[in-house]
């Protein structure tokens, strides 16, 4: 229960004291891997592989900042489900462009 | 008319009305710039050249800014630890501090537009430019909106600490929510246009 200046149980001020500890090392993590994501584009790789390299990257970096900042990772099955029905949208979304004939187009 | 369920879960979804509101909100935010993602996908294929985005733009301007904007998601998680462990004035440093990160990222971005239309780059340029205004300028837009809120909530909105603790920490979590939604696509944006 938060109150302000009221007491708050020894065991729930130990809980976020851990929470906190675990956003710290995920911002160190983020920062090695941005680090990462720019040191590899500078080694001039092939562009296909460079792209599927770096959005791996990004997609870890993405799946860190919504498991733990967004605590993903423990929430409720309403919140997880809303998700799961965006991210198949959001990948048909995605793909139409591979199934499109003007992709043939140039522009 | 109170409210219902701003503190307490709803029994059948087992959250609070904001939390779910917002995720709500984020999976139409996903839809948006998922189109302008797909948008992106087919002009690319379709384009005879595309150029490397990091001729045309400043990577160790956009690397800075998003190491601003990931230390502006820990400084936003921090306030709501902060207000969790009863701690207000630590809660107005890391809510100032994710405030003038949003401030900082601006300039940044304000100096790399100056900077493109010093050199006659618009968007009517050529399909590379017209995406990177498009999806760096809605960024930037979500940016403004996200300040407007912490802001408010680092403010006047901040008198609800001391009437509906447990609100007000709601009310960061899902302001928190939506920052670091922000900081995620930007997590996209920056190899797609800045690096590839």
């Amino acid at each position: 229960m938060v109150t302000p200046g009221g007491l708050m149980s020894d065991t729930h001020t130990d809980e976020v004291k851990k929470h906190v500890k675990i956003y710290v090392n995920v911002f160190l993590a983020l920062m090695v891997l941005t680090v990462i994501t720019v040191a590899v584009s500078y080694l001039d790789l092939p562009i296909p592989f460079a792209i599927v390299l770096a959005l791996i990257v990004a997609t870890i970096k993405s799946s860190l900042v919504a498991g733990f900042f967004m605590h993903l990772i423990h929430e409720k099955k309403a919140v997880i489900a809303t998700l799961i029905v965006t991210a198949v949208v959001f990948l048909i979304l995605i793909f139409i462009p591979l199934f499109s004939e003007t992709n043939k187009v140039t522009y | 008319m109170e409210i219902p369920y701003t503190v307490s879960p709803r029994q059948d979804t087992g959250l609070n009305n904001a939390k779910l509101g917002i995720w709500l909100f984020l999976a139409s935010e996903v839809m948006l710039f998922g189109a302008l993602f797909s948008s992106y996908i087919l002009l690319r294929v379709g384009a005879t050249e595309w150029p490397r985005g990091a001729d045309i733009l400043n990577v160790p301007l956009a690397t800075f800014n998003t190491v601003v904007l990931i230390a502006s998601s820990i400084t936003m998680v921090m306030s709501w630890a902060a207000l969790q462990m009863n701690d207000f004035r630590k809660y107005r440093l890391y809510m100032g501090a994710t405030f003038m990160a949003g401030v900082i990222f601006l300039i940044v971005k304000a100096i790399e537009y100056g900077d493109k239309f010093s050199h006659h780059l618009y968007p009517s340029n050529n399909t590379f430019m017209a995406i990177y205004f498009t999806l760096t300028g809605l960024h930037g837009l979500h940016i403004i909106g996200g300040m407007i809120v912490n802001g408010y909530f680092l403010g006047p909105g901040s008198k609800m600490w001391k009437t509906e603790p447990e609100r007000f920490t709601n009310r960061i979590e899902v302001a928190g929510l939506y920052w670091h939604f922000v900081d995620l696509v930007w997590i996209f944006l920056f190899p797609v246009l800045y690096l590839l």
